[in-house]
């Protein structure tokens, strides 16, 4: 029995507006372009995603699947789609949709104070509570970040299991279809993302070199079946936005997906789990040490999208560097900014690897190059320096 | 394969863009194995001597009539000095000036050979026989492109060469009618065009001389895509014939000196150089200068340069009130231009309309970011660069502040700015333009 374990990342980051060294008001974000992106990625990907999860729901008492949805991304969908939040609600409300914790601004807080991760943390697993009703009891880092030391960190929060990039490089020879120990925890689970299944729908769904496309749902539940013997559970970890945003509907991604459930539930020898119902299922079976910092980003699955060069080491530890002094300043609106800027996805546009060759940063990014975003980002904090000193 | 290139200055003086992109050019044909026959007025060819021999008649056998010059190194290129004081950069009023101090040169080098002769240069190269040609000048700028002409076809008359390949508007004449007598390809090569001299002030004799080389060409190469839109859109030309060929720099060769100290100045220095002119857009400069001296105050600004705009731009610096934070060097070459980009944390080219523009690429090697304007070809291809639009003098204060004000920026700029210009290479150039000779002679592709 192998049991398909889907976890979906819903997040969108508050894009900066454009904010030159002469600026001085302490609006930094542009309400335009992040409504209008909220609206239309609710439009193509989150409403329809919902109702097609929500009719399989129904449809099959056995399909079961996970999300991370992060604080800003909640907000912002409350602000501009309030009908997103209710739509998840209607699926959390069936029982079989697990919510996964997370930092509440989608940060790399980890990497910097312990103290503010564990902060953010919290909110967010509170703020789930608050709208979802359900507290989440399995962690997922930003961006798939993670070592021995979070997994450790995580525990002692409470958490029962943890998420991470299964990538070749870092497993050799061990199967992401086993539940493991990360080391030095003592009842922490560990998930690994089948980065190959998870990608066959994710990037190369509707890549028309793939020799496979087009990917029907049968031949993908016949290669889920073919795990049975070396694991038991496939972690399919990914963007929501596969859905109607990375992948179009035209991709037929959506037909794919109304397809699954049946073809991988026929005949009775696989089904659906979440995080925690594989966690329960399954005991770990052996210990994995990963000692340094992984990612499910880029071929490199490390940190170098977002801490690669000087500017990105150099904008995150300024940033963090005022955390003592935001918080000291007693001010809710400064503190709340400041930590949207934490949101990794600012860093993440100031990569330069790839740059010159442009590939999929390119498509994320808002600017027109690293350096603008890098510039842009230090401006706005100054402001923010600016306002502790005033 | 052997090509007849109409050029333009050779080294050790070469004094702007299309004098760098036409030796860059044939040196690397010649690396490639190609033939070139370099036609070079002598108004640049003074300054080459010392690298140069000069052929006697009895040392090349083969061509008695035909004295060239070789220059070390560069086995498969003859230089062929023809007398002509055409200059590169020039306009009508700068030729007429030049031509009235020509004339006083010669009546004074007259006098002190006593008094005759006063044609002959003393032991100027000049002197080479068949340079001399009809008539010595003709009058305005065009008279003397189509005495250039005259001379040029001359010249090929008395050698093998299977593409003609001409430089800008100047050439085209000679190159259209070497083509017609001897019935080989021509190819033309545009490194900028009236528009992007004169903006719409354009000059419809030049423009004339322009399409008519561009239409008579077998082939048209620009410097880049802003310049392709150019010559189709404004002069007509199908885009069919059109190819892009970008410039480079030269990384080995003329030797610059790299990894070489800084030099630390109490102030932070941005500098702008190149001819001050209203194509390169220094106004632009001084008002985001003034802007950037709102935010921050120890910061210099060198303008090094020449050209119709110098005095206009100094006092339009005094007026913004920031005379004492900008620096008026001139013309740099040599030592000088080395300080001065060894000083610079920053180098900025506002041009309003840059049909590729080599300088970023010369101050990238020699470790300096760039900002540079958007309406540069030289944008198409460089990433590691700032980009601004030329009149947005805000976005380009709020660059110039970034850069000065967070050495990580400058860090990240420099160290992928070095490594992505070693990608602009001369032998690439020249094996695209391997190509287009191809291409004109029916070889195929």
């Amino acid at each position: 029995m192998a049991s398909v374990c889907f976890y979906f990342q819903v997040h969108q980051p508050y894009r900066l507006r454009r904010y030159s060294v002469f600026d001085a008001d302490p609006n930094y974000f542009d309400e335009y372009a992040n409504a209008e992106l909220c609206r239309k990625v609710a439009r193509r990907c989150y409403l329809p995603t919902n109702r097609l999860m929500l009719d399989l729901l129904r449809r099959h008492p056995e399909f079961a699947v996970s999300y991370s949805i992060t604080g800003v991304a909640l907000e912002q969908f409350e602000h501009w789609a309030p009908e997103v939040v209710d739509s998840f609600r209607a699926l959390v409300d069936t029982g079989r949709v697990e919510l996964l914790a997370e930092t509440f601004y989608h940060s790399l807080a980890f990497l910097y104070s312990r103290d503010e991760f564990r902060e953010q943390v919290l909110s967010h697993s509170a703020r789930m509570q608050e709208t979802f009703g359900v507290r989440p009891r399995i962690f997922r880092n930003t961006e798939l970040i993670y070592n021995n030391d979070l997994a450790r960190f995580i525990e002692d929060l409470g958490f029962t299991g943890v998420v991470a990039e299964g990538a070749d490089h870092i497993l050799g020879y061990r199967s992401p279809a086993f539940v493991y120990r990360p080391a030095g925890t003592k009842n922490l689970s560990l998930l690994l993302k089948h980065y190959r299944l998870s990608d066959d729908i994710a990037f190369r769904f509707s890549d028309r070199n793939w020799p496979e496309w087009p990917l029907k749902a049968e031949t993908f539940a016949h290669w889920v079946d073919q795990v049975n013997g070396n694991g038991y559970v496939v972690n399919l970890f990914m963007d929501y936005e596969t859905f109607g945003e990375h992948q179009w509907e035209d991709s037929g991604i959506f037909d794919f997906m109304y397809h699954l459930p049946g073809f991988v539930l026929k005949g009775g020898k696989n089904d659906f789990r979440t995080p925690s119902q594989a966690l329960e299922a399954h005991e770990p079976e052996a210990e994995l040490d990963i000692p340094h910092m992984i990612s499910w980003a880029d071929m490199e699955r490390d940190l170098s999208a977002w801490l690669g060069n000087a500017m990105q080491s150099n904008a995150l530890h300024e940033l963090y560097r005022l955390e003592e002094a935001v918080k000291a300043a007693g001010n809710p609106q400064l503190l709340h900014d400041w930590r949207l800027l934490q949101t990794s996805d600012h860093f993440y546009y100031m990569c330069t690897k790839w740059f010159a060759d442009g590939d999929v940063h390119k498509y994320f990014n808002p600017y027109e190059s690293p350096y603008d975003s890098y510039i842009n980002f230090m401006n706005v904090l100054d402001n923010v320096r600016a306002r502790l000193k005033g | 394969m052997r090509i007849l290139m109409l050029g333009w200055e050779f080294p050790p003086f070469i004094s702007g863009g299309l004098g760098t992109a036409c030796f860059g050019l044939t040196k690397a044909l010649g690396h490639l194995g190609t033939d070139v026959l370099f036609i070079l007025p002598r108004g640049g060819a003074d300054q080459t001597l010392h690298r140069v021999h000069v052929l006697s008649a009895a040392e090349a056998p083969d061509q008695p009539a035909s004295p060239y010059w070789t220059v070390e190194g560069l086995e498969h290129v003859r230089l062929i000095p023809v007398d002509s004081v055409l200059g590169p950069y020039q306009t009508e009023q700068e030729y007429a000036e030049e031509r009235v101090r020509e004339t006083q040169a010669r009546q004074v080098a007259g006098k002190a050979a006593g008094g005759s002769a006063p044609s002959a240069g003393g032991a100027k190269p000049a002197s080479l026989g068949v340079t001399s040609g009809p008539g010595l000048y003709a009058g305005d700028l065009f008279g003397e492109v189509h005495r250039y002409a005259r001379l040029v076809a001359e010249v090929a008359r008395r050698h093998d060469f299977d593409v003609i390949h001409a430089h800008d508007w100047m050439t085209f004449p000679a190159g259209l009618s070497v083509s017609a007598l001897t019935g080989k390809p021509l190819v033309v090569h545009v490194h900028s065009t009236e528009f992007d001299r004169s903006g719409t002030a354009v000059n419809q004799r030049v423009y004339d001389v322009e399409r008519a080389g561009m239409h008579g060409a077998r082939q048209v190469i620009c410097v880049s895509r802003l310049t392709r839109g150019i010559v189709t859109g404004r002069y007509g030309v199908p885009e069919g014939k059109c190819r892009v060929i970008y410039n480079a720099i030269t990384v080995n060769g003329e030797p610059i000196p790299s990894s070489v100290e800084r030099i630390e100045t109490g102030d932070k220095i941005v500098l702008f150089l190149g001819r001050i002119t209203m194509q390169k857009g220094p106004e632009y400069f001084l008002a985001a200068a003034r802007k950037v001296l709102d935010v921050m105050d120890n910061v210099k600004f060198v303008m090094a340069g020449s050209g119709d705009m110098v005095r206009r731009m100094i006092e339009l610096a005094a007026a913004m009130g920031i005379g004492h934070r900008v620096t008026f060097t001139g013309f740099l070459r040599g030592d000088d231009l080395d300080r001065v980009f060894r000083m610079a944390d920053l180098y900025v080219m506002p041009s309003v309309s840059e049909p590729f523009g080599l300088a970023p690429l010369e101050a990238l090697q020699r470790d300096v970011p760039v900002l540079i304007s958007k309406q540069s070809g030289v944008s198409e291809v460089l990433t590691h660069a700032l980009k601004v639009d030329f009149w947005d003098i805000h976005e380009m204060a709020n660059k110039i502040v970034a850069v000065l004000r967070h050495p990580p920026l400058q860090k990240t700029l420099r160290e992928h700015g070095a490594f992505e210009v070693r990608k602009f290479a001369w032998i690439d150039a020249a094996r695209a333009l391997m190509g287009v000779y191809s291409e004109v002679l029916g070889n195929g592709a």
